[in-house]
C-alpha cells in the first residue's frame, strides 16, 4: 500500500467498521425492546386486515382480479416509505439528546454516522418487508412471474428504501428535536395514500391524479405489480412514471441519493460550526 | 510538565446577533481541575463546544495538548472526553451495550471494548445495573454512565459541561467522587457549572466568565480574598437594625446588606478591624447583639460581586 492510498483506505475501512457498529446498535435496541419487534410484526397484519378486508370488501378491481393481489404491492411501498419516518425520528433523537455531539467529539470516521444509520435501516427494512411478504402470502397474494422478476422487485424495493432513508437522515438532522420529529410521523400516511397503492388513480380529480401519478409511491407500486405479475389497473392517458415504473423508481432513487447523501453528510459534519 | 494542556486565546463566536464569546482566554495546567463559572448565557457551553471540536471559533484559536482544535480536530478528539448537560447515551440500550458501542466507535477492538466496559462499570459502581436498559436508570445513574462513557479512551482532558445540573445532592456527591478519582489518575478536567459549591469543592483554579469573557481567575481562596472577609451580626431586637447599620457602615463601610429582620452582613476591608472593636462599638451605640461572627466570604458572594461589575477586575 502506498503512502498516498493508505490514509484513504484506512478511513474507508473505519467508515465501514463504524457503520457496522451502528447497525449492531440497532440490533441491540431491538433485542432490548421486544415490544418494538412485536409492533413491527403486528403492523403488517393490521394493514392487511384493514385494507384487504375492511376496505377491500367494498372494492371491485376494475377488469376483475383479487383486490388483495392488487393491494399487496401498495403495502410493500408503504413499508418501504416508513424508512423516512423511522430514520428521521432516530436521527432527531440522537441530535436532541446529545448522542450526536458525543459521536462528533469522538475520533470516529465522520461519515460513519449517516452511513451507519441508513445501513441499519436497510437491515430493519428487510425484516419488515419480509414480515409484510409473509402476511401477503397468508392472504393469497403471490408473485406470478418467476424467480428473476420477483428478485428484481425486492431489489428495487430495497434500493428505493435505501435512497429514502437518506431523506430521513437529512430531515432528522435539520429538525434536531425528537418531539417535532414524532409529530411529523403521521404525515407519512397522506403521502403514501395519495397514490395508486389502494385504488387506481384514474377516478381522482385531475390535479390530485397528477400528484398521485408522480408520487414515487405510485411508481414503486406499479413496478411491483409489473414484476410480481399482480393486477394493475390503468385508464386513459397513463402518466410516464406509471408507464415505465421500473425506470421511474431507479431514477427516483438516483435523484434522492444524489441530492440527500451529500446534503446529509455535510449537514452532519457542519452542525454547530 | 508546566505547559498548560488547554489553551484558548481570544476566542470569538457569534450566533446571529448574539456574541456568545468576545475574546475568551483560558489556560489550564495539566492534571488540574479548572472550574468555569458564569451566569446562564455567559458563554460556558459555547467555550466547551469549541474546545471539544464541536464548533469552530469565528476568531482566536485554541489548542489541546498542543493540537489546534480546528486544524487538527482528529488529534484533539483522540485525547478528549466530553460529558454534557444531557445523558448522551442510547436509552434503549443497556449500560453495558452503550459502553461497548462507544468503545467500538472509539476504535477499540471488540475484546478491548468489552473489557473496558466491564472495567468502567465495576469501578464506577454501575455493574449491578449493567444489563438493564438505560431508560430505567435514575437521573444520577444516567449521568454517571454518561461520564464513564467519556472515559473509554482514558482522555487526557475531560470536559464536563454542567455535569450535575438537575441532580439530587446524593447523585451529585457521587459524580464529585468520580471526578476526584479521575484527577487522582492525572486527567485534566475542565468543568463548567452554575453551582459554586461544586467549583469550590472540585476546582484547583476558577475562571469566572461573563458576557463571553473571563473576568477573574484564581484559586477559590484567592477569589475569596479579593472581596475580603465578611462579618455577620444577629441582633437581639430587630428594632436595633437602624443603629446597628449606622455603626457597621461607619466601621466597615462597604457592601452592607440586611440578610433578615434581625441580621446584617458586611464586607470587611482587608485586616485592621478586630472582632472585639466591633463588639465594643455596637455596645457603645446601645445595640445588643445575639451573635457576631467573622467568616470567609462564600464563592456565591464573590460570584455575585464579580458578575455585577461590568468592567474586568483583573
Amino acid at each position: 500500500m502506498t503512502a498516498l492510498t493508505s490514509p484513504m483506505s484506512r478511513r474507508l475501512r473505519w467508515t465501514f467498521t463504524d457503520g457496522l457498529t451502528l447497525v449492531g446498535r440497532e440490533l441491540g435496541r431491538l433485542r432490548q425492546n421486544p415490544g418494538e419487534l412485536i409492533a413491527a410484526l403486528i403492523f403488517p397484519a393490521i394493514m392487511v386486515v384493514l385494507f384487504g378486508y375492511v376496505f377491500g370488501s367494498a372494492i371491485q378491481v376494475p377488469g376483475g382480479g383479487n383486490y388483495r393481489e392488487y393491494l399487496m404491492p401498495g403495502l410493500f411501498s408503504m413499508v418501504i416509505f416508513s424508512a423516512v419516518m423511522g430514520v428521521m425520528v432516530r436521527v432527531a433523537t440522537d441530535a436532541s439528546r446529545g448522542v450526536m455531539d458525543r459521536f462528533r467529539s469522538m475520533p470516529m470516521a465522520r461519515s460513519a454516522v449517516p452511513f451507519g444509520q441508513t445501513g441499519a435501516d436497510s437491515l430493519t427494512g428487510l425484516l419488515s418487508l419480509a414480515i409484510m411478504v409473509g402476511a401477503g402470502l397468508l392472504v393469497g397474494w403471490q408473485p406470478h412471474r418467476g424467480l428473476i422478476p420477483t428478485a428484481e422487485a425486492f431489489l428495487l424495493l430495497m434500493v428505493l428504501r435505501y435512497a429514502l432513508s437518506w431523506v430521513g437522515v437529512y430531515v432528522g438532522l435539520v429538525v434536531k428535536n425528537d418531539q417535532v420529529a414524532d409529530q411529523m410521523v403521521p404525515l407519512f400516511f397522506p403521502v403514501t395514500m395519495l397514490s395508486n397503492s389502494f385504488i387506481p388513480t384514474g377516478g381522482m380529480p385531475g390535479w390530485l391524479r397528477f400528484l398521485a401519478d408522480w408520487n414515487p409511491v405510485s411508481a414503486m407500486t406499479a413496478a411491483s405489480r409489473e414484476l410480481f405479475g399482480n393486477p394493475s389497473v390503468t385508464s386513459g392517458d397513463v402518466a410516464w412514471p406509471l408507464a415505465h415504473p421500473v425506470a421511474a423508481v431507479l431514477l427516483w432513487s438516483a435523484a434522492l441519493l444524489v441530492v440527500f447523501v451529500p446534503l446529509s453528510v455535510r449537514t452532519y459534519q457542519r452542525r454547530g460550526r | 510538565m508546566t505547559d498548560p494542556i488547554v489553551v484558548a486565546e481570544g476566542l470569538h463566536k457569534s450566533f446571529g446577533d448574539t456574541h456568545a464569546l468576545r475574546g475568551l482566554d483560558l489556560s489550564v495546567p495539566r492534571g488540574t481541575v479548572c472550574g468555569v463559572l458564569g451566569p446562564n448565557g455567559a458563554g460556558k457551553t459555547t467555550a466547551v463546544q469549541i474546545l471539544a471540536t464541536l464548533s469552530d471559533p469565528d476568531a482566536g484559536h485554541a489548542r489541546i495538548a498542543g493540537y489546534d482544535v480546528v486544524r487538527e480536530a482528529g488529534k484533539v478528539r483522540e485525547r478528549i472526553g466530553l460529558a454534557g448537560q444531557y445523558a448522551a447515551v442510547d436509552e434503549k440500550l443497556t449500560g453495558r451495550g452503550n459502553l461497548r458501542m462507544f468503545g467500538r466507535l472509539s476504535h477499540l477492538s471488540r475484546r478491548e471494548a468489552h473489557r473496558r466496559a466491564d472495567e468502567l462499570l465495576e469501578r464506577f459502581g454501575l455493574m449491578d445495573a449493567a444489563d438493564r436498559p438505560v431508560a430505567g436508570y435514575s437521573g444520577g445513574m444516567r449521568r454517571r454512565l454518561d461520564l464513564i462513557t467519556s472515559l473509554i479512551l482514558r482522555p487526557e482532558v475531560l470536559f464536563l459541561d454542567e455535569p450535575t445540573t438537575g441532580l439530587d445532592p446524593r447523585s451529585r456527591g457521587e459524580i464529585w467522587a468520580s471526578v476526584r478519582e479521575l484527577v487522582a489518575d492525572g486527567t485534566t478536567v475542565l468543568l463548567t457549572t452554575q453551582y459554586l459549591d461544586e467549583a469550590d469543592r472540585l476546582a484547583d483554579d476558577i475562571a469566572v466568565i461573563d458576557h463571553g469573557r473571563v473576568i477573574a481567575t484564581g484559586t477559590p481562596d484567592e477569589l475569596k480574598a479579593t472581596i475580603g472577609d465578611r462579618l455577620d451580626v444577629v441582633l437581639e431586637d430587630p428594632a436595633a437594625l437602624g443603629p446597628a447599620a449606622d455603626v457597621l457602615s461607619a466601621l466597615a463601610g462597604t457592601d452592607l446588606t440586611t440578610t433578615g429582620a434581625d441580621r446584617l452582613s458586611v464586607a470587611l476591608p482587608g485586616g485592621g478591624l478586630r472582632l472585639a472593636d466591633i463588639v465594643r462599638e455596637l455596645d457603645r451605640a446601645g445595640v445588643a447583639a445575639a451573635d457576631v461572627s467573622l467568616r470567609r466570604p462564600t464563592l456565591d458572594e464573590v460570584f455575585l460581586r464579580l458578575t455585577d461589575r461590568k468592567e474586568p477586575v483583573r
